[in-house]
């Protein structure tokens, strides 16, 4: 098992798989709130679900309404279970603590390099730890 | 970041879940941003009211969100346009359907005591912050509004961000709340007269080579608080300026020390008639005028019911304002000559958060840059771009 020291956005503690993605994001019109699937045709996470993953994303973008979809999502239960920006910003930042997501940032080492897809990995404010298993 | 006590209090959940959430919000905003510290703001604009851009997922939020008695803003805080008039609905052809949610999501906001007051002039109707303060609005136009010609200082706020601010009192100072990140960014010549949508093609022009830029204009013209209404709105839709500077006439020109910048451009008449000429997405006649964007002031309003007075329109006309612009105008009769034209003064809404894509209208005629970039994209329609009078046609 490997530990990364990170930065605390939003707290809380999540186990799952990872989904790693070298793009940003946008949740206005490239997730389907109801499902979790991303649906941005030109994203290359298009036609991968979300839901309950740790989504690895280097952050977010387009619109700030963004924040209000992470939110449906929780409420829906399609929302990630944690996520990790290599740099957060506001609309990824604000919609992860209104949903109650844990979220982090400023990653210690290069975590795109150390975590693919598919594998289990911890994310635990507590002790501001990434654990990778 | 440094905390007060009090804030770690209010952080820690001493104050209620609602405040713990906000602070969170902030202080994250705080962090992404490198804030040393949260100021206390006086006055509030929140965003993120039509029920077209933030749909069922805004609608769930501010519900649950106003349950929590603690969720009440501690300053004068007003609110951005609805999707719809919330009184003349029906008679503009708006569904039943989306007004029931519209006015779900206006009440939310109302039981948080944030001011229904439905605008995107705050600055026309009371909340008018002083020179120097600290505020956290969320609206673009209103944000180049209060940091320029107000001197107030705000960023450009998300709508949950102001809300969040609104509740706490409070907002991480970092960007342009910080007094060395005002100065101006470009220096702008206008080497040309300047008249009606004129201001508005200049911002956008502008917007497009500053970015998210501080550009200081040097002009002839003294312009009127209307002019500068519609130019930065225009500056903050094609970039996303939060600030701007004229010499001679705004508070804060002669800290700008646009000597600093070496970015220069000089603005010429061809220029604006080009902007002008491009905005616009169809050459043909506009079934709809749609003006008031950013909110018509009363001035406006009786300019246009003046236009009007004695013509009978071919095309339908709304006029966009605040419900207090529309009380004023009632009194002093330019309703009246608005609807003997054929015309609508339209209240709480506008034609960028509206629906009017489902209003069955093809052409839509504007005024305002901000609503000729916006109405393509965002209504799927096309798009006039001139002059109000230049946009009537009379039956």
């Amino acid at each position: 098992m490997k530990t990364l020291k990170c930065r605390i956005i939003s707290k809380g503690q999540a186990k799952g798989e990872a989904l790693v993605s070298s793009e940003p994001i946008s949740f206005l019109g490239g997730v389907d709130p109801h499902t979790g699937q991303v649906i941005d045709s030109k994203h290359e996470l298009n036609g991968k679900n979300i839901k309950d993953k740790i989504l690895i994303i280097p952050g977010g973008k387009g619109s700030t309404v963004g924040s209000y979809v992470i939110f449906q999502m929780a409420k829906s239960k399609t929302a990630p279970k944690a996520i990790i920006c290599l740099k957060a910003e506001p609309i990824i930042a604000t919609g992860a603590i209104m949903a109650e997501i844990p979220m982090v940032d400023n990653i210690e080492g290069n975590i795109m390099d150390m975590v693919s897809s598919g594998m289990e990995i911890e994310v635990d404010t507590a002790e501001k730890e990434i654990r990778i298993f | 970041m440094h905390l007060t006590k009090k804030e770690e209090k209010m952080c820690q959940g001493e104050y209620g879940e609602t405040i713990r959430k906000s602070m969170e919000i902030l202080v994250a905003l705080g962090d992404i941003y490198e804030a040393e510290k949260l100021v206390n703001i006086t006055s509030a604009q929140v965003s993120g009211v039509s029920y077209k851009t933030i749909g069922d997922a805004g609608l769930e939020y501010l519900e649950d969100l106003a349950q929590d008695p603690q969720a009440r803003t501690k300053i004068p805080s007003t609110l951005n346009p609805a999707g719809v008039d919330l009184d003349q609905w029906e008679e503009l052809g708006f569904s039943p359907e989306f007004t029931k949610r519209q006015k779900r999501i206006v009440e939310a906001y109302g039981k948080m005591d944030v001011m229904t007051t439905c605008t995107c002039t705050p600055y026309l109707i009371g909340n008018v912050p002083l020179q120097g303060s600290h505020i956290a609005w969320s609206e673009s136009s209103a944000v180049a509004y209060g940091n320029s010609v107000l001197g107030a200082k705000t960023n450009r706020e998300g709508g949950p961000g102001a809300l969040a601010a609104a509740i706490c009192g409070k907002t991480p100072a970092y960007g342009y709340h910080l007094q060395e990140n005002r100065k101006a960014s470009m220096v702008v010549e206008v080497d040309c007269e300047l008249k009606g949508a004129d201001y508005s093609a200049l911002g956008y022009l502008v917007g497009q080579e500053v970015g998210d830029g501080i550009p200081y204009f040097k002009m002839s013209n003294r312009p009127l608080v209307d002019n500068l209404k519609g130019m930065g709105a225009a500056l903050a839709s094609s970039g996303a300026v939060a600030l701007y500077h004229i010499e001679n006439i705004t508070p804060e020109y002669q800290n700008a020390a646009p000597e600093d910048t070496n970015d220069k451009i000089t603005v010429v008449r061809e220029e604006i008639q080009e902007v002008r000429e491009k905005l616009s997405t169809s050459s043909k006649k506009a079934d709809l005028i749609c003006l008031g964007c950013p909110h018509a002031s009363l001035d406006e309003i009786r300019d246009i019911a003046e236009t009007l007075h004695g013509k009978k329109l071919k095309n339908k006309l709304w006029l966009c304002t605040s419900i207090n612009m529309k009380a004023a105008a009632e009194r002093m009769g330019y309703t009246k000559m608005i609807e003997q034209a054929g015309g609508k003064l339209v209240c709480d809404t506008c034609m960028v958060v509206s629906p009017i894509e489902e209003l069955g209208f093809e052409v839509i005629g504007v005024d305002s840059a901000k609503a000729a970039n916006y109405v393509p994209s965002m209504c799927g329609l096309e798009v006039v771009f001139d002059d109000f009078k230049n946009l009537i046609v009379e039956k």
